[in-house]
């Protein structure tokens, strides 16, 4: 027989987590698809220009990249607030570059090496001046393929 | 299990970026060796387009001060010369075979862009973007007319013919200090 039992005291339900799982591995899997390693950890901070004319990098393993900006806050006062070059995972001067990218090509497989393109990856603040010392250096190394990383821009 | 995951997760957090790889594509002129005497090369005047950007960021083109939204019509202006305007690239006619046959097109243009050692690298790239996007447009025009596609959609082939009516030309000189 039903019965209504008014008084008597309920207990919710404890959440069922099963399906929990299935949740975070779709999260994960998401963020697998959109995000992509790390190349270095950043030693100057850049903001990347905005340009609309843009190609994507096609392979990862024929570019090396030259991160241009000014020092993060925890390298300020061995470095000061001056624009800076990174390459890997160090400071560098603009001379270090051309042994650089020499180094870079000769561990490359002998077929690539020609299709190598350097990434420079500057602060839209820079001044034009260390921009162009670098492009002289990737001159003389011979790396001609370039390009400079920079986000799409929507509108004026 | 759900443990696990969130634990995958936060590490896919931390050892990944967002940044995409994108960037303006360019290629620089092969270095002149040290030995070699630099030869002034001789441009006709009028084939010659000459963009100055200073440490203000200001722009002129062919001693005009213009604004960045102007320049992509006034290159692309350059780069055609539709009206054989005897002020702008001369143009030479050449037969391109089939689909296209013979076109009128300036060889021998030269866009130089001269910037200042001041100049913000955004205010540069902005220029360098407008000028590619120049060729971009004339080149999907061109493939629209001939092809009936966008440039983006031709074959190997038909784009390098296409590359060849409009050969991106873009000289750049070493930055000077022009004063304010």
């Amino acid at each position: 027989m039903a019965k209504i039992r008014r008084n008597e005291k309920r207990e919710m339900p404890a959440l069922n987590t099963s399906s929990l799982p299935d949740i975070i591995f779709m999260l994960l899997f998401f963020f697998m698809s959109v995000t992509s390693m790390k190349e270095v950890t950043y030693k100057v901070q850049f903001q990347n220009p905005q340009a609309t004319e843009l190609t994507k990098l096609e392979k990862k393993s024929l570019v090396r990249y030259i991160y241009v900006g000014t020092p993060t806050a925890e390298f300020r006062k061995q470095y000061g607030h001056e624009t800076r070059i990174q390459l890997d995972d160090a400071f560098a001067d603009k001379s270090e570059i051309g042994d650089y990218i020499i180094n870079e090509r000769s561990a490359m497989k002998e077929q690539d090496q020609g299709l190598m393109t350097v990434s420079i990856k500057a602060d839209k603040e820079t001044r034009m001046g260390i921009i162009a010392d670098i492009k002289q250096e990737l001159r003389r190394a011979y790396a001609l393929k370039i390009s400079y990383a920079a986000t799409q821009r929507t509108s004026y | 299990m759900a443990d696990i995951s969130f634990l995958l997760l936060i590490f896919f957090l931390v050892t990944t970026s967002m940044d995409v790889n994108q960037g303006l594509a360019r290629r620089l002129p092969a270095p002149v060796p040290p030995d070699q005497k630099v030869e002034d090369t001789d441009i006709n005047k009028r084939n010659l387009l000459v963009v100055k950007i200073n440490s203000a960021n200001q722009l002129m083109v062919q001693g005009q001060e213009i604004d960045i939204k102007q320049l992509r019509t006034k290159a692309k202006e350059f780069i055609s010369n539709v009206d054989d305007n005897p002020y702008l690239p001369k143009l030479y006619e050449e037969d391109f075979g089939a689909p296209i046959g013979v076109v009128r097109y300036t060889k021998e243009h030269v866009i130089s862009v001269q910037n200042d050692v001041d100049t913000q690298y955004q205010a540069y790239l902005n220029v360098q973007n407008e000028l590619v996007a120049a060729y971009n447009e004339l080149r999907d025009e061109c493939a629209h007319k001939y092809f009936h596609k966008g440039y983006n959609e031709l074959d190997e082939d038909q784009q390098k013919l296409i590359q060849k009516i409009y050969p991106q030309k873009i000289s750049e000189a070493e930055p000077k200090n022009y004063g304010n």
